[in-house]
Formats: structure tokens, sequence, C-alpha cells
């Protein structure tokens, strides 16, 4: 199993922990993954906002590397996996766009089809994995802990392709395989706030003010992400969050790094220790 | 005395090319059909903070009272989650429509020019033009530099938090060969039917 | 009937005014003018309206004065007066069929620009006319008897009053109808709006009638297999499925009931939406019609395994059990058929937003329906899931319509009774009620009276459709509660709004089977599924196969009144062709020319009405000319050229063509 990867912008900042529990999955389940080469900015929400041309075209140019490639393009972040899969709708469905998209690349020789696929790492683990091999796989059952699944808006909007849309169970379904209980939790596709948590503090921070809440209010112990800045978010304003309205203290990690923990591998490895609102160190060494 | 303005719209205030101009972008094609129903409004999770809800926004954009909506709060606090145009029942892609706005409004001019969106949009933008990619930590220092000094400063937790857990990029991300990029920004192929203009950002640094 | 003279054509020759419809494009005097040097034309005319009696008379007139033996009237679309001039001609002494009308005006004025050109277009559709008008035959209309019985399918409130209109006429209806009792969805609903009238009350006669009318044959358990032949001679087969018990004795004491094996109910009842249970045997309702009971073989002990105590046996004094009956089928003859077979509820589980089967408490409007209903599961008590009384409910309005995702339409009924759910929730627990709509649509009589009459009982009406019934709260009020996400886009804000109950105003739909009952009967369903009617305006109950009429909900979604006029509509359309005792076949029927016809068989799957069948001892194709509509399908299709076409023969087409051509 080879897939292309797509880390984006924030896996080599903010979001480390998340590509280096990713790998280390990977490469204990016998999944290989390959940078591609030379990759751009998806340009997330922000280049939607001020060049409707730029942004297919810089995700065009990556889907092309990709197709070079000739494997399927892995795309752990939630906003470089809708990036990246908008484009390639939109170039399918709207003639101005694929004129648009496509004009860049004639100058690296590059072309697109549209044959290449974007999965999202959830996808690839749980389904092309599958539980089964998972569950083999299992060294240290998740004992104890209480998740929240957190997915995130983008994974599942506007394009479902690979869980439910108004409830995806994926994540669910995975971490029951590795012995957690799983919280029901109804706000798992609700935003996080996005980029706002930086640049309006008040209305950012408080949306995943009542993620976070509502997560304590139902007994988790941990709120696990498939995305980076769904992560930040979550992790990085608990204290501002119960000085403004009511204490919050909640461990965010990704899915990767619990599944990392229950495959027996690293905490170091699995950048555990970058979580600002670490995890209790009893549920790590259970 | 209590100062009184009036607000009554006239006619002549309308521009009757502004809706079909929006509708003209990939996603726009269903605004006519929008029943006003609300449900975008109700599913936001922002919408309790903007000035017109995106139901008005839409029944602003279709009336075409541009400038109301151009200088609204509204099309930049949008984060884009989608949720609206996942339950609009006439299947408007309420969410491409605000980006298209967000762009107009950058194209008119008429975006509030210290509000800390539109800066950051730009910013983001002019930084992946030079090298290819965003680094995270400069991008925030930027942004905060010329929107709220002060807001930076009461950030020192987070920002000592980043650092010690090792996610504050001290380097910034580059491509090897972020030239690569530049017939993206150029306007693509010249001999392609539909050009894309020279963006009014491009000219900056 | 004039025949052609020598084979030599006398042709009447008309060309229309219409006012300024046509004479204001096209140079009608001009066009009479070039008729009138045409091949076989003896008289050439214009006239400012052919279809007013002056006009017609002109050509009774000219026929007999002038020997004509064939007319062309060149003017409007054949759909409004090919009749009246057929008519004309046949008063004037000729066979109507001699005739051949040209349409000027929807085919060249009304869409063309005045001038030269659409003149010269008119002349050319003349000339072809004129060409082929040559070549007509005269030829008779068919007469078909009808048979008097009529079939009605769906024994809910449309068929009912179908039945009873037809029966109270003097007819033989059978009733046919799939559940175990008549009643339809009526028969679930506490009050009808905007009268409040108890629907039991009101329906109940009615069903009490159709059992005890001499002339109305009630099949219930029952469906339609196979139906043949054509208007006025239908024969239709349908399978009576087995209750257990023999109809004739069983008088619905239920005795049976109280004694089975099972002390407790334990399966799902269907009558009560899920909110009750009942035993393997049960009668579906208090008032079921007929009072039979029913055995359910997937859950009656001895029907599965044949081992049972059977204390119903016991219980009966009047041996009405059979457990060993078999299904029946039974053949019937009717003339007629009138389809009642309603509608279905959307399924709200869809539209997972709402928490329907997710969370506690939220209903559906015919949950509430059966709720409310003084001899439904709760006794009329309006209940949580607890036993508590709720002290906020929200009644969400367009649950799965006017949604390009699931259904397209406005289900008409939803707004009316979610404001008479409103009304008597409020009435039966002083709740504070909140009903969320788009629009309100109150359109029928008294209806606009009656959500006035809401308003001032307080109810309040939130303009805005709810994104979601959420189950977290952001405020110690809102602990436990139901809360309701709306944007109330008349006051302006969006609001958190906390319920103990919220109910669901689900739309309706086609049935599940209606492409199936469709395909069975020989009609057409619409692109949404309802089945088609003629005419959206003018023949509403009609379908576009003779004899078959539709009525109720099965042709769109509609509420109790025109539901009733509906059935009365079909039921006076089947009556007026009982009435007038045959029907008169247009004659562009084709048939087959035995000699040519190889035996291919070709043609006889192509037919989509059926018409074509084998004679297998001459091994040829024969046609049923009064089934055949005319579609040309096989004259098409014949590799030998064998079928002919009455009205449209290969001479009469290729002439046209080569007239228009010039």
């Amino acid at each position: 199993m080879k897939f292309s990867y797509f880390p984006g912008c924030s896996l080599k900042g903010t979001g480390r922990a998340y590509e280096e529990s990713l790998l280390a999955v990977c490469r204990a389940l016998g999944v290989e993954v390959q940078e591609l080469d030379d990759w751009n900015c998806c340009g997330a929400t922000a280049y939607m906002a001020v060049s409707e041309a730029a942004g297919y075209m810089m995700n065009t140019r990556n889907l092309a590397l990709a197709e070079r490639d000739s494997h399927e393009l892995l795309a752990p972040c939630n906003a470089c996996y809708l990036s990246l899969k908008k484009t390639q709708h939109y170039i399918a469905e709207y003639p101005s766009v694929a004129a648009q998209a496509t004009g860049a690349l004639a100058a690296e020789k590059l072309s697109y089809t549209g044959k290449v696929k974007v999965r999202h790492p959830l996808d690839v683990l749980v389904n092309d994995v599958g539980l089964p091999a998972i569950k083999k796989a299992v060294k240290q059952p998740l004992k104890g802990f209480k998740v929240a699944p957190y997915y995130g808006c983008q994974i599942v909007r506007p394009f479902a392709e690979f869980d439910d849309q108004q409830n995806p169970v994926l994540m669910d379904k995975l971490f029951q395989a590795l012995g957690a209980e799983v919280v029901r939790y109804p706000l798992k596709t609700r935003c996080c706030g996005g980029s706002l948590t930086g640049t309006i503090g008040e209305v950012g921070q408080r949306l995943s003010f009542i993620l976070l809440n509502e997560a304590q209010r139902r007994g988790a112990t941990c709120v696990a992400t498939v995305c980076p800045l769904c992560q930040f978010n979550l992790d990085s304003y608990q204290a501002e969050m119960s000085r403004q309205w009511s204490p919050v203290r909640m461990p965010v990690v990704y899915f990767t790094q619990l599944l990392g923990l229950a495959l027996g591998l690293d905490e170091k490895a699995l950048g555990l220790q970058r979580c600002i609102v670490p995890l209790p160190a009893q549920e790590v060494h259970a | 005395m209590m100062p009184l303005t009036p607000t009554l719209k006239f006619d002549a205030e309308r521009d009757p090319s502004f809706p079909k101009q929006i509708m003209a972008r990939p996603g726009g094609e269903k605004l006519f059909g929008c029943i006003q129903c609300g449900t975008c409004s109700a599913t936001c999770p922002v919408s309790i903070y903007m000035d017109y809800t995106p139901r008005q926004i839409m029944a602003l954009t279709r009336a075409g009272f541009k400038d109301e909506v151009l200088r609204s709060r509204t099309i930049w606090l949008c984060a884009s989650c989608y949720a609206c145009t996942v339950d609009c029942p006439k299947e408007i892609k309420i969410t491409d429509i605000m980006y298209a706005l967000k762009r107009r409004a950058i194209q008119d001019g008429v975006y509030p020019k210290r509000f800390p969106i539109p800066v950051l949009a730009r910013e983001f933008f002019k930084m992946v033009r030079r090298r290819g990619r965003v680094t995270e930590s400069e991008l925030v220092v930027r942004l905060m530099l010329q929107t709220n000094w002060l807001g930076m400063v009461k950030m020192w937790r987070q920002g000592l938090n980043l650092i010690r857990t090792g996610r504050f990029s001290l380097k910034p991300e580059r491509m090897r060969h972020a030239e690569a990029l530049r017939p993206i920004f150029a306007g693509g192929e010249p001999h392609l039917a539909t050009r894309t203009p020279r963006h009014p950002w491009e000219a900056e640094s | 009937m004039k025949q052609p003279t020598n084979g030599e054509a006398r042709i009447g020759f008309y060309v229309c005014h219409c006012g300024t419809n046509i004479a204001g494009v096209v140079n009608v005097a001009a066009v009479a003018q070039y008729a009138a040097q045409l091949p076989g034309v003896v008289v050439s005319r214009d006239y400012k309206y052919m279809c007013s009696d002056p006009g017609q008379e002109l050509i009774q007139t000219d026929i007999k004065e002038h020997q004509l033996n064939r007319v062309v009237v060149a003017s409007c679309s054949p759909l409004l007066h090919e009749h009246t001039f057929r008519t004309a001609c046949e008063k004037g002494g000729l066979n109507p069929f001699c005739f051949q009308m040209v349409n000027i005006r929807e085919h060249d004025s009304w869409v063309h620009e005045p001038g030269d050109a659409a003149t010269e277009k008119a002349k050319a559709l003349v000339r072809a006319a004129v060409k082929r008008v040559a070549l007509h035959t005269p030829l008779e209309v068919k007469r078909t008897r009808i048979h008097p019985d009529v079939l009605v399918v769906g024994g809910g409130i449309a068929g009912i009053q179908a039945a009873l209109t037809i029966a109270n006429g003097g007819q033989n209806v059978y009733l046919v109808e799939r559940e175990p009792t008549i009643g339809g969805h009526m028969a679930k609903f506490d009050k009808t709006f905007p009268t409040l009238d108890c629907a039991a009350c009101i329906l109940t006669p009615k069903m009490s009638a159709v059992a005890s009318h001499p002339n109305i044959k009630l099949w219930t358990y029952s469906e339609v297999v196979k139906v043949d032949g054509f208007v006025g001679n239908y024969k239709v087969q349908v399978r009576r499925k087995p209750r257990y018990v023999n109809e004739e004795l069983c008088v619905g004491c239920a005795k049976c009931v109280d004694a089975c094996v099972y002390k407790e109910e334990k399966f799902e009842d269907e009558f009560n939406e899920g909110l009750a249970k009942r035993k393997p045997v049960y009668l579906p309702f208090p008032q079921a019609t007929p009072p039979v009971v029913v055995f359910d073989p997937d859950a009656c002990i001895q029907l599965k395994t044949g081992k049972c105590k059977k204390s119903c046996l016991e219980a009966c004094d009047r041996n009405a059990i059979i457990f060993d009956q078999k299904p029946e089928t039974k053949e019937i003859e009717v003339g007629t058929i009138i389809l009642a077979t309603g509608f279905r509820t959307f399924d709200a589980a869809r539209l997972p937003q709402y928490g329907f089967g997710t969370l506690p408490n939220v209903y559906t409007s015919l949950q509430i329906e059966r709720m409310v209903n003084a001899s439904g599961p709760t006794d009329g008590h309006i209940m949580l899931k607890d036993g508590r009384t709720p002290k906020a409910v929200g009644i969400i309005h367009c649950i799965g319509s006017r949604d390009n995702r699931t259904n397209r339409w406005c289900s008409r009924v939803c707004c009316m009774y979610s404001m008479k759910l409103a009304h008597l929730i409020k009435q039966h627990t002083g709740a504070e009620v909140f009903n969320f709509y788009i629009d309100i649509r109150a359109p029928g009589k008294g209806y606009e009276e009656f959500y006035e009459k809401l308003q001032e009982e307080g109810v309040h009406f939130i303009r805005g459709r709810v994104a979601e019934v959420a189950d977290w709260p952001l405020t110690k009020e809102e602990e436990g509660k139901l809360i309701i996400r709306v944007e109330d886009t008349l006051a302006g804000f969006v609001r958190r709004i906390p319920v103990d109950m919220v109910v669901l105003a689900t739309g309706l739909e086609p049935q599940p089977d209606a492409q199936d009952v469709r395909r069975l009967f020989n009609i057409s369903c619409s692109t949404e599924g309802w089945f088609l009617e003629r005419h959206p305006k003018l023949a509403p109950v009609s379908t576009f196969t003779d004899g078959i009429f539709i009525a109720g909900c099965c042709q769109g979604p509609k509420d109790i009144p025109d539901t009733v006029a509906q059935a009365g509509a079909a039921a006076g359309e089947a009556l007026s062709l009982i009435n007038a005792g045959f029907i008169e076949l247009e004659p562009n029927t084709s048939y087959v020319i035995a000699d040519d016809c190889s035996g291919c068989k070709t043609c006889i799957p192509l037919c989509p009405y059926n018409a074509i069948s084998r004679d297998e001892e001459k091994k040829k194709a024969v046609i049923n000319e009064a089934i055949c509509k005319g579609c040309g399908v096989c004259v098409a299709a014949c590799p030998s050229g064998s079928i002919v076409q009455n009205l449209f023969t290969d001479q009469e087409i290729f002439s046209e063509i080569e007239a228009v051509l010039g």
C-alpha cells in the first residue's frame, strides 16, 4: 500500500505532532508514504477569499504532481483535503474552472487528467488497512480512555465521500476497536472556528469552547481530532476560555496519536509531548 | 436631541448587475431560487456575531444592494464550515457566494482595512506568492503587528507554549523552487480564453 | 355519406382569419387565392372565424351546393377544433374523416413575424394538406360497449366516496383495499381542519354505508394482481390474502384476542404508528370495517410452527378461525376503474438533524394524531416518554417538502394540520406551542380564519426553517430539553428555543409501489411519482388510458375536501361512460394485411398498449383495433410493411412531404 503524501503547511508547523504520529502509525501498519516533491500551499480558506483562479491553480499543481507519481494522494489536514477535493470537483463541473485551473501546468510540463484520488488518512486507515488488521496489531488497548471523536467540518462538508455527512462514525468505530469508550458527541462536526480564533478571538474561541465544554460535560477524558487547525484551536486557548467563560481542561490529541498508543508506539515518536494540555500520565502509561 | 437617520431605500441605489455578477461565479447559479427560509442563518455557528445574517446577505445581494453587502462584517466572519451549503433546501452554494463577495470587496477596495480577517488573507496571499508555502508563526506575527499590537503582547502565554512544545517554527517554510508558481500569479497561459486579471494585491511587496 | 365521384376529388378549402391571430401575420386572402388554383380545389374561401356557427354552416352549405367530397380547413390546432369541423362535415353529409386540418396558427402565425415568409409557409402547408386529403377514405367510428360494473382500488376516503357515489347511482362496485380494513389515513386522525370535526365521526358512517351497501362488494386485505382489456371491457384478477378467519362468520367480538397465548402485546401496531403494540391476532382499530380480526402469519405461533395451544379457537363461539385458509384469486369484469391508492408520509429519519429516532420525544405528526386521539395508545393524553406532560412543544413545518434534496413540492396540507395540532396540543396540555414555518399556506375555505384563531390562542408562529434539534445545553434553562436553533426572520434574531417535545410535520409523497401500480394499470406517473392526470386543469381525474380514473392523493397531495371532490368527479366520469353505454373510438388505428404478414413477431412486444397478438393457427399478427391507440410504432417496425394505419397511410404521409417541399 503506497501513497503520495501532501503534508500541507500546518503539519510542518503547529501540526508537527500530526505528521509525526501519522508517519509512525503508517510505518507500523505497513502503509508506505512518500512526500510530494516540492509541493505548494493548498490555499486553505484564505486563498478563495482573494483569488479564485490562483486558488484552483495552486491545487491543480499539487494534483498534477500526484498524478505524475501515480499513487493516491494522502491529505491529513481537513483544509488541504477539502481544497484539493473541491478543485477536482469544480474542474469536472465548471468548464470555466477547468480552463483556468490547468493554465499554469504547461510551464512545468505537468498534466492533470482527474484520475488521482485524494484520500484522508482516517479513510485509508479504517477502510483500506481495515479494523480487523488494526485490531490484530493492538498491543495496549485504550482501557479507561473516554474519547469524544471530533471530526470538524471540511472532512464531511460539502463532500462526504467516505463517511456519513451528518453523523460520521469512522473514528468512533476505530476507537471502539482500540478498546476505548466512545462518548456520544453530537457536536462532532460543528465548526471549531477555523482561523477566527486567531483573528477575532471572542468568536473563534467561543466556538472551540462550546466543543470542549460539551465534551467535558459528557464525561470525555480527551477529544480526538483529524485536523491540525482544529487541534490547535481546541488545545491552545483553554486558559483564556476558562477565564472568559467557565473552566475547561481537556487534552486534545490527533486520532493517529491514540492509534499509535494502542499499537504500543513510543509517546515521543507520536509527538504527545507537543500537546499544550497534556494527556494525563496514567492514561498514557496504562 | 436623539439623532434620527431615515432608512428608506430608493430604487436608484440598487445595482441590478451585481447579483448577476455574483451568480456568474461557480457556485452562485442558484441564488434566485432562495426562498428566504433562514436555514443558513440558523445553522451558521457565527451568524449571531454578524451584522447581516447569511439569509439577509442573500436577499440584499439578489436585490442589488451592493454597498450594504460588501461593507458588511458578515462576509468576513464566514469560516467556510459549509454547514449552510449542506443544509440549504434550494442547494445554493452559500459558502462559494461568500467567497465571491469577499473577492469582490477586495477588488472594489471596500473591505474594512483594519479588520483582522482580510489582513490575514492578504498576508497569507503574499507569503505564498513569495515562498510557495506558509509559515504559521510568521503569519500570525505579521497579522498581529498590523491589527492588534496589544493583543499580541497578551498572547505571550500561547507563544511560550508553542515554543515549549516545538510548534513555533523559527525558520520559514519554503518550496525549493517557488518560481514554479509564477505562471499562476502571472495570470495563466496567454493563449487561454479566460485570462486571470492581475490581482490588486500582487503589486504589493 | 358522400363518396368520391369517379375517384375525383372535389375539395373545399377554407382559411380562417382567427380575428388578427392569423390574419395579422399571414396574408390569408393570398392563401385562399393560391389554394383556389391547386388541383382538386373546387371552392376556396377565407373567413373571419371558421369555428363560429356561420363558419361551420359555410362548410355544410358548400358540401351540398358544390358536391364536395373532401374538405380542408387552415386555422388553429386540431386539438381545439378538429372535432368541430369533422362534425360540420358530417352535418353537411360528408364522412368526417374526409377532412384534413392545417395548423397555420400555432405552427405559423403565432411563431413568426408578419411578412411574405409566413404567408409562403402557410401556402406550403396548405398545399400539403390538399394533396393529402385527396387520398383520404371514408372511415367508420367504432363503438365498444361499457360494462356497467366499476372497480375502485383503495379504501381511503377517496375510494369510499367514489364507491358510494357509484353504488348509490345503481351500479355495482368492487372496492379493493390492501389493508385489513378500509379508512386509510383519515381513520388515524383525531380532528380535521378547519372545522375540528372528529375524523372518525365523519368517516365511520361512510365506512358503515360501504359495508352494508347492496351494490358494493368490499374486499379488504386484497390486491389487484392482473389487469387485461381496455375501456369498457376490463378483466381484473384480485388476490385475497388469507386472514385465517372466515369473514362471513366473524363478528369482531375479539374474544380470540383476549384468549391469545400471548398475554402481553409484543408486536408493532402499524395503526398506532409504532406507539403501541398488538398481539398476533388483532382488530386494527375498534371501528375496523369489516369488523373481522386478522392473524399476522409472522407473529402467530400456530401459523409459524404449527404448535400452539390455540386458545383462540376455543374462545371463538362461531368457529370462524381457519388456520389453513389459502389465498384466493378472484376474476372480475368491469368497464371502468378508479384508482384511489393514496399517499405515504415522508420518513423523518431521512433528516437526522431533527433527531427523529435518535433523540427522545421527537414525534411525527401522525404519531401525535394517534396520541391526541381518545382511542389512541395514550387515551388522548399528550405525554413525553417518561409520562410527564410537556410544557413547551415545537412543531416544525415542511419536513421533507420544498427541499430539492428530498421532495421539491409543497405538500399542501401540513401548514393546516400543523395549526390543528398546535390547537389540540394547547387544548390538551396548556403548553407553550411554537410553529416554525417558511410560509403559511392557508388557501381553503375557512383556512385563513383558522390561522387567525390560532394566533389569537397565543400559539407562537415563528418564520424560520429549523436548522437542528439539539440536546446540548448552553444555559441552565436548556438542560434536559430539546433545543431548537432557528432564525426568527421576522423578529430579526437567531434563537435557541428549549422545548420538551418536537413534532415533525412530515410531508406527503407517492406510495412506494406507485410505479408498480401504474404499470399494472397501464397509466403514467409524473416525474415526481404521482399518478399523471390527462390535463392538470381541465381533466384532473382522467388519465391517458381511457376508462381509468384517479382520485385523491395518489394524483398529488391534497386535503380531504379536495379528495372528496375528486372522488365524486371520478365517479361522475365513470357513471358518464356507463350511462352512455358505449364509447366511440378514433379510427386512426392500425391493421395487418394478413397476406403480407410473415409472422416474424417483431411488432408484438413493441406495442405499448398490448394491442397486438398472434394468431397461432394462421401464424400471423392480429391487431385489436379497440385497444390500438394509433401510435404507429408497429407500422414503422414491420419489416415487410404489412401494417397499415388509418389516416396515416404511407401514401398519405409521402404525399404531404412531397407537397410541402414544393
